[in-house]
């Protein structure tokens, strides 16, 4: 299997894919929390929660269906449409 | 490539390998040879064969590979890390100059010939070049991670135009600038919109991802030359709101070398080489220089073509020379012509039988490209010729001189048809053409190319762009291997 390429490109951007920006503001940014079924994900979102409702944030739950695998692409594509950031909860 | 022996032994060097009858045939020689002096035997598939002398293991193929072994048996004279004599296969007279003993393999045929070496055998000739000369690349390496899957990872650095991409691996870019006599470092063009500098290897980066074949690469170079030429102004060809894109016309032998297509289908699927060629072009626009849709591709629409759009012109079928010679290149010269079009739209006539009412039907099409109300000296388009009709003029011995003439004449639109408001509509040229009589196209702006399947009384229009210097100017290109 291939483990190296060439750059096809100019080479003026970083080879290591960027993050995206920070948010600049909490205030009225809709935030993901994406429990992923493990214990005891739900008492740290849950307090999560309540501090990005006091920062003036719009939370929005998730869950993956087990821990065991990757969420599926459904839920990642509604969380990306829906949100603009996400915070997981990734381990008890 | 050039061979080198400096770590090759003085004296006589002989490369085999079991799975040659020729080999076999010559082991009494070597022998013979090993009693009158040194003689390093390298055996490419079993080191136990020769028995005698002893043989030197090199199925690695590493000395085979330096030495530049193309058959077994092969034997070197070696002095002071020079190569003086080399003998390919079996042939008394020629192993006797280069050893300088008399009298070889009494009891051997005269001569027979090698088989072929390993260390240029297909299977095995891609990771060679890759192991000994991958540090003769200079782009960027990018290393995947253990899990990432590479067809997706292409796709997400945003290296593709939407289809996939074979992967960049130094085993198939080192087998792709086989394809051309240039070096890789060699400069091939700046690329817009960012204008970024290019060489050869960055175009067979590209070549590779889009699919070529190694022999396609001088098309290719060819292409991204002509492309980045102020003339072409592949930047405006790329910022416009209009549908076009770079065509690529091939012309001359490399044609036929390259199987390329020129009949059935010629604008539409499955030729490898009209895919591919035109598909490479436009992803160096894309990575090298920057030219993405909606950054600074602005097309309202686009075109299919734009994922890359390359053909080659019936030139055996056609009764006319070939585009490339209207542009002063010799006939049987490989050359591209580079043309900023559209994509094509075909034209029916399956009643006319005589050049006048044929060329007729080509000047009413061709008076609807862009609006039937808009002319003048920036109009320009490619008119391909079907055999079926190209048949009709051959008959009545037009030259592409007649047809172009007539049809320049036929386009030659009143000014009270196409003024503004005319015909109850408001698009249109200015008042000042009333009264007058305005040319469609520019003098030379029907260009003329012979394609397309044996049968059906067709044509097809390749409406261009704004030509000419105000705009992006239809560039020939000598092809150079």
């Amino acid at each position: 299997m291939t483990r190296t390429l060439l750059d096809p490109t100019h080479e003026n951007a970083p080879a290591l894919r960027e993050r995206l920006p920070r948010l600049a503001s909490l205030e009225g940014a809709t935030i993901g929390l994406l429990d992923i079924s493990k214990a005891r994900g739900d008492l740290f979102l849950d307090r999560l929660e309540a501090r990005l409702r006091e920062a003036g944030a719009e939370p929005r739950r998730y869950a993956k269906p087990t821990f065991t695998k990757p969420a599926p692409v459904d839920l990642r594509q509604q969380i990306a449409v829906e949100c603009h950031a996400v915070v997981e909860a990734l381990a008890d | 490539m050039e061979a080198d022996v400096s770590r090759l032994p003085d004296g006589l060097v002989a490369f085999v390998k079991r799975d040659c009858p020729t080999c076999e045939l010559v082991t009494p020689v070597l022998v013979q040879l090993a009693e009158t002096g040194p003689i390093a035997v390298f055996s490419q598939d079993d080191p136990s064969f020769p028995a005698a002398p002893p043989a030197i293991d090199d199925r690695e193929l590493t000395a085979s590979w330096h030495a530049n072994i193309e058959a077994v048996p092969t034997l070197l004279r070696i002095e002071g890390g020079v190569e003086r004599e080399r003998a390919l296969g079996w042939h008394r007279g020629e192993w006797e100059n280069v050893s300088g003993v008399q009298g070889l393999g009494p009891s051997l045929p005269d001569e027979r010939p090698g088989c072929g070496s390993l260390s240029v055998a297909p299977d095995r000739v891609d990771a060679l070049r890759a192991r000994f000369r991958a540090d003769t690349l200079q782009a960027r390496r990018i290393d995947l991670a253990a899990r990432e899957d590479e067809f997706e990872t292409m796709y997400e650095r945003g290296w593709s135009d939407g289809l996939p991409l074979i992967p960049p691996t130094a085993e198939r870019v080192l087998a792709m600038l086989e394809g051309t006599t240039r070096a890789p470092s060699d400069a091939v063009a700046v690329v817009p919109p960012n204008l970024v500098p290019c060489d050869v290897e960055k175009v067979a980066i590209n070549a590779v991802m889009a699919g070529c074949k190694p022999e396609y690469l001088p098309v290719v170079l060819a292409a991204v030359e002509a492309a980045c030429t102020d003339a072409f102004n592949i930047h405006g060809l790329l910022a416009t709101t209009m549908s076009v894109g770079p065509v690529i016309i091939v012309n001359g032998p490399i044609r036929k070398r390259l199987g390329m297509n020129s009949g059935i289908n010629v604008f539409g699927q499955g030729n490898r080489a009209n895919a591919t060629i035109g598909r490479a072009l436009q992803l160096v626009i894309r990575n090298v220089g920057g030219g993405e849709p909606g950054a600074v591709d602005r097309a309202t629409f686009g075109n299919p073509g734009k994922v890359g759009f390359c053909f080659a012109e019936d030139e055996e079928g056609s009764p006319w020379t070939p585009l490339s010679h209207d542009f002063g290149i010799a006939t049987g010269q490989d050359a591209l012509t580079l043309f900023p079009g559209e994509g094509p739209r075909t034209l029916t006539d399956q009643i006319s039988r005589e050049p006048e009412s044929l060329s007729r039907t080509f000047a009413v099409n061709l008076r609807a490209m862009y609006h039937p109300k808009l002319a003048g000296g920036a109009m320009e388009a490619v008119l391909a010729i079907g055999p079926e009709h190209s048949r009709i003029f051959r008959a009545a011995n037009w030259t592409k001189g007649d047809l172009i003439e007539r049809l320049c004449e036929l386009l030659i639109l009143p000014g009270d048809e196409i003024v503004r408001g005319a015909g109850g509509i408001a698009e249109g040229l200015p008042e000042f053409v009333r009264g007058k009589s305005i040319p469609k196209f520019r003098p030379d702006g029907i260009r003329i190319v012979h394609v397309g399947g044996g049968a059906g009384l067709f044509s097809a229009i390749l409406p261009g762009w704004l030509s000419g210097a105000s705009g992006s100017q239809t560039t020939p290109w000598e092809i150079q291997r």
